[in-house]
């Protein structure tokens, strides 16, 4: 009682005042924060309000000035987007694991990090260059490989078909998709390996194991929801990629798994990429809708991965 | 007694009894290739493939046989984790190699200098897309480093643990992953409804661009500000330094360096996007010095187009596009190279 009495009157103990710069500067940076948020809605706005004439339109009408009826229209490069990202990450996937451990756990330390940053430099290339080199250089290349497949593991469903003479198939593809992927994921996994409890490590060596047993018995379990988030945000990467596959895949609007053919699922990223330019009128508005599919798509992959690390925070022990 | 035990373990150590000598593996690795070799043919790829199946297999059966199925699934793995590293230099050798070789054929002055404007077939350059690239990225940049600096001041200093910081936390990590051609798309739409259906300018291009640079900086700036000791901060306040100017005087100067560096690496990471600027920059075979007004050419958008609109003969327009390749290449290695010699260099010390 007396003790608040003192607050009020004592002058140096009343809270300071507020001051204007202050309020200025803190509202100023609230506000970009909120400006994040509003962007974001933006591009779901927007994006909606061009595409509804593609949706609200009558079959009949987009047969005539757009491509055909939407979802009959979106489906095949929806499932072709899906397809070529899942066949990069069965690729990616276990070469980025082995990378990321070799940086954390093989190699020599003084090494490591170069070793790392040399990883790193192949996200550095822009995509279109591995557009080029896909076309003129791995695809050549990769022909044999789809003759030999077709020859000899044809009886199997996926390698089925006549194999393509030019090598620009969603197999070519997924390789080229594989290497751009391999960035993201292997410094993703590889910060989670690094993060494995010391002590758990030196336990299961002082028990006898090797180093292999070391690493399955204590690295992959403590990073296992790190590497699930780090494919996810892999294949995220990997549903976007527009102009690596818009310039490798000769793709065409069908669904079907097999690889080698010459008639491929194209991805709705890369046939935006494609007919954007030349569109007009609704074909634009029809466009722009099978981009909202995508963003769709992508967000969903996101929302996920990292819902997926915000529970591995609360539960881990190394935070 | 020990020390006869002790003499007699030089000749053959317990501790490695059982276990394949050193050398073994490099003498696997030589009989490996010469299989590689006999059985690959010449074919670089075949050989190589050969061998390096050759060797895992081959050293596997041999440490299962001399040293045990634990000690046999160790080797085995550690071949397979240098096996994929190796493997995931190859992409990369690959790429620089061709693009350096197709490249240099046209780096020279006329590509820095000339534009494509009524050029056929030989000749001309990328003067124009390379004056594109540059003000579309110095808008984007212009746009996003405020935007992106205040929202990370805010979630390192302001937000705290509030909703609405846990929020855009959430929704920034959400917008790395937005695919860049859908931030085109988003740029173009925006445009057609500020200034009518079909308006395809430099402004737009910056726009998509910021929307996929912004969550770069905001990550990178935030993780950097995180770092800046809480004592420097106790002690501007202790000194009566209101909470604005101690973020502008002594937490920012702290974490400069790794601003900039921050900065300079989310450059990197737009510079190189072709998608967005296709569909929100558009094409153009000439200098366009105006970002309002028309479209504009950029770097990744005209190695595209040389490549998938080649006049004839095609050659010369083929060269043009590796030569914008690697000029791009060089572009981002050397943002990447001084991001990075800025950060290690002037790295703030972090507490502890």
């Amino acid at each position: 009682m007396s003790s608040s009495t003192i607050a009020q009157t004592d002058s140096s103990l009343r809270p300071a005042k507020r001051r204007i710069g202050d309020t200025v500067f803190g509202g100023l940076s609230t506000l970009s924060g909120v400006s994040i948020l509003v962007i974001l809605a933006a591009v779901a706005i927007f994006l909606l309000a061009q595409a509804l004439p593609a949706l609200t339109t009558a079959p009949d009408v987009l047969a005539e000035q757009g491509y055909g009826e939407f979802w009959g229209w979106v489906l095949p490069f929806a499932f072709g987007t899906v397809w070529a990202a899942f066949l990069a990450l069965l690729i990616a996937v276990p070469v980025s694991i082995g990378i990321a451990l070799f940086i954390s756990h093989y190699a020599p330390r003084r090494l490591a990090q170069s070793l790392g940053y040399l990883i790193d430099l192949l996200a550095a290339v822009p995509s279109v260059v591995y557009g080029l080199w896909g076309i003129f250089q791995l695809a050549p290349a990769l022909q044999p490989a789809h003759l030999w497949l077709s020859k000899y593991l044809g009886w199997f469903p996926l390698f089925s078909g006549n194999p393509s003479g030019t090598g620009r198939t969603i197999f070519t593809t997924a390789f080229v998709l594989a290497v751009m992927i391999l960035p993201i994921i292997t410094s993703l996994c590889r910060e989670v390996f690094l993060q494995t409890p010391r002590l758990h490590e030196e336990a299961a060596l002082a028990l006898g194991s090797t180093r292999w047993e070391m690493i399955r018995m204590a690295v992959f379990p403590f990073a296992r929801a790190g590497i699930v988030s780090a494919i996810m945000l892999g294949l995220g990467r990997a549903l976007g990629e527009t102009m690596a596959v818009a310039m490798v895949l000769s793709g065409a609007g069908v669904i079907h798994f097999k690889v080698l053919t010459q008639q491929n699922p194209n991805s709705i990223a890369a046939n935006i990429a494609l007919n954007f330019p030349e569109a007009f009128g609704l074909r634009v508005n029809q466009l722009i809708a099978s981009g909202l599919v995508l963003f769709i798509i992508t967000l969903a992959v996101n929302i996920l991965a990292r819902w997926i690390v915000s529970r591995r925070a609360q539960y881990s022990g190394a935070n | 007694m020990s020390v006869t035990t002790n003499s007699s373990s030089k000749a053959l150590n317990p501790l490695k009894a059982g276990q394949l000598p050193r050398w073994a593996p490099w003498a696997g690795l030589g009989l490996a290739l010469i299989v590689g070799l006999v059985f690959g043919g010449m074919k670089v790829a075949a050989s190589t493939l050969i061998a390096a199946a050759v060797f895992v297999v081959g050293m596997h059966v041999l440490s299962l046989y001399v040293e045990g199925r634990r000690r046999a699934n160790d080797r085995l793995a550690q071949h397979i984790v240098y096996g994929m590293f190796m493997l995931a230099l190859v992409p990369l050798v690959w790429v620089s190699w061709i693009a350096v070789k197709n490249g240099l054929a046209r780096l020279d002055a006329p590509f820095f200098t000339y534009s494509m404007r009524n050029i056929v077939g030989e000749g001309g350059g990328a003067a124009h897309a390379i004056y594109g690239t540059l003000y579309v990225t110095g808008i984007a940049t212009a746009i996003s480093v405020p935007i992106g600096l205040l929202t990370a001041i805010y979630l390192a200093e302001y937000g705290g643990n509030s909703k609405l910081a846990k929020g855009i936390t959430f929704f920034v990590d959400v917008m790395t992953g937005i695919p860049s051609i859908v931030a085109g798309l988003f740029a173009y739409a925006l445009m057609a409804l500020l200034f009518g259906p079909g308006t395809v300018n430099g402004i737009g291009g910056a726009i998509a661009l910021s929307v996929l640079m912004i969550p770069v900086v905001v990550r990178s700036v935030e993780e950097l500000l995180r770092i800046v000791p809480n004592e420097l901060r106790e002690a501007a306040y202790a000194l009566g330094v209101p909470k604005w100017k101690t973020i502008l005087s002594i937490v920012i100067p702290t974490a400069i360096s790794g601003i900039v560096s921050g900065v300079i690496l989310a450059i990197a990471r737009v510079i190189g996007e072709t998608a967005p600027l296709m569909v929100a920059a558009g094409f153009t075979q000439s200098l366009n010095n105006n970002p309002t007004q028309g479209q504009m050419m950029t770097l990744p958008v005209f190695v595209y187009d040389s490549y998938a609109h080649p006049g004839i003969p095609r050659q010369p327009y083929w060269d043009r596009a590796w030569a914008g390749a690697l000029t791009l290449i060089l572009i981002v290695m050397l943002l990447n190279l001084i991001g990075r010699v800025i950060a290690a260099r002037f790295a703030p010390k972090a507490g502890r």
